[in-house]
């Protein structure tokens, strides 16, 4: 399988790309790590005429941490921001799913920023990006603007970037709530570390007695975007997440669910899967709500 | 179809080729400079036997364009050891019988490798994530596990090589 003809420009600033991009007329086609893009060109599922490397460019790269929110640049490595102690602190889930991304290999060379750009249905970090609420700026020689994550994946390998547009980075917020926060992360998979056929992310912050004062559980790789369900986490808010609130919410989600089928497991399967590892991942981040001191 | 000039350093020794943009690094290695260690088998990254060292950490190269290599320095399996020697962890395959068809192998290597140079005392578990981009068709993957084990506790002095007959 090799790729089509293209042109290769190594880009040594955003500016840069983003004159290219124009040049390109549609056609471009910004890579970081590759780990999903390139795959596509050897299968040519895409041919871009000009491949646009922005490998090189130092700003695209770092992690920035404040009491707000985590702010990773679009080109940091998936392996740089899973070793960061700081992001692991300030925003756990984060951590605990950068560590289902893919494998050591391709963890060491794939990006944050093009893990969203590509929004592979089984990318970990994009249902990170939903369940956190992230936001993601993207620039062109137009200027720059700010997308909110769940205006963001169209669908299956779509996104609202155009394709003059430079994804620079995501920021993803902490929450500002007084209270203990639970995280989890879970998913299901044929081999270790391959894609997941359902993924599920749940974070709660519990107040003094307990109670649940807010809920955010997603599901990825079931449906071709990572998906939220309002009405589910409407069910966990100003309860105890007792067992039967839990199955109660589950219930919710498997009822709104739409999964998709493919060769490795069926729509039906994957509601089940879905419904189940969003219990699971429920009761994690309650109980580790419920153990955090304050 | 740009064509490009593209220096890069491998196993030490600096090498000068040519490459149109869409040649993959791992078809640049085997075909144009003839390190034929690195293996190719399904050229979409999902097997691992292309993996290589790329400026310090395991990568599989066939999800990077040999262009993007430019300046770098690499590591692949032919600079795990001195030509015509065996490093302990390939001893070590060879002692537990970690390979049969041997297709795996150089990515099992380089994989292993990597865990080995920063971790000195692996538990299973860390084996088996650091191997879990690598698919073998044929060990069932114990052996291997056993062979990076075995390797470790070599690097640390807790066991001596078994002596071949030959
Ligand atoms: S040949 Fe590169 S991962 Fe299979
Ligand atoms: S030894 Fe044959 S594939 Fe691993």
């Amino acid at each position: 399988m090799k790729a089509a003809e293209f042109d290769y420009a190594r880009a040594a600033s955003v500016e840069e790309v983003c004159r290219l991009l124009d040049s390109a007329n549609g056609d471009g086609k910004i890579i970081a790590g590759g780990q999903t893009l390139v795959p596509l060109m050897v299968m040519r599922l895409t041919r871009p005429s000009l491949l646009i490397d922005v490998n090189h460019i130092e700003t695209l790269k770092g992690i920035m941490i404040d009491s707000d929110a985590v702010v990773i640049r679009a080109c940091t490595r998936q392996y740089d921001a899973l070793n960061d102690v700081a992001l692991a602190k300030a925003l756990p889930l984060l951590a605990k799913g950068l560590a289902m991304v893919g494998h050591p290999q391709t963890r060491n060379r794939g990006t944050v920023g093009g893990s969203l750009a590509n929004s592979d249905p089984a990318a970990e970090i994009c249902l990170l990006a939903r369940v956190l609420d992230a936001e993601i700026t993207a620039v062109s020689s137009q200027g720059s603007r700010v997308i909110a994550d769940k205006n963001f994946a169209l669908g299956a390998m779509t996104t609202a970037l155009s394709s003059e547009e430079c994804l620079t980075e995501v920021r993803f917020p902490i929450w500002q709530i007084a209270g203990r926060i639970g995280t989890a992360f879970d998913e299901m998979s044929i081999r270790r570390s391959d894609f997941a056929l359902v993924s599920a992310a749940c974070q709660v912050a519990l107040d003094q007695s307990g109670v649940c004062r807010r809920a955010v559980v997603g599901i990825g790789g079931a449906e071709p975007s990572p998906l939220r369900v309002d009405a589910m986490e409407q069910r966990l808010v100003g309860t105890k997440l007792e067992a039967t609130d839990l199955a109660a919410a589950a219930d919710l989600l498997r009822d709104a669910i739409d999964p998709i089928t493919d060769n490795h497991a069926s729509a039906d399967y994957r509601r089940r899967v879905a419904r189940e590892l969003s219990l699971r991942v429920m009761t994690v981040a309650r109980d580790e709500a419920l153990a955090a001191r304050n | 179809m740009s064509e490009h000039d593209i220096t890069l350093k491998v196993n030490g020794r600096t090498y000068r080729g040519k490459a149109s943009a869409r040649m993959t690094l791992v078809d640049f290695l085997r075909d144009e400079l003839r390190l034929t260690g690195t293996h190719t088998g399904c050229e979409h990254g999902v097997c691992g036997a292309c993996s290589i060292i790329f400026e310090g950490q395991a990568i599989r190269s066939c999800l990077m364009f040999a262009v993007q290599a430019d300046g770098a320095s690499i590591t692949t399996v032919e600079g795990l050891a001195e030509p015509g020697t065996l490093s302990v962890l390939q001893d070590c395959f060879w002692e537990t019988h970690a390979l049969q068809c041997g297709f795996c192998t150089p990515g099992m290597l380089i994989a292993s490798q990597t865990l080995l140079d920063k971790n000195r005392l692996p538990t299973d578990e860390e084996i088996r994530e650091a191997i879990s981009g690598n698919l073998c068709r044929c060990t069932g993957y114990k052996q291997i596990v056993d062979a990076v084990k075995l390797a470790a506790q070599r690097l640390s002095g807790l066991n001596a090589p078994v002596k071949s007959d030959g």
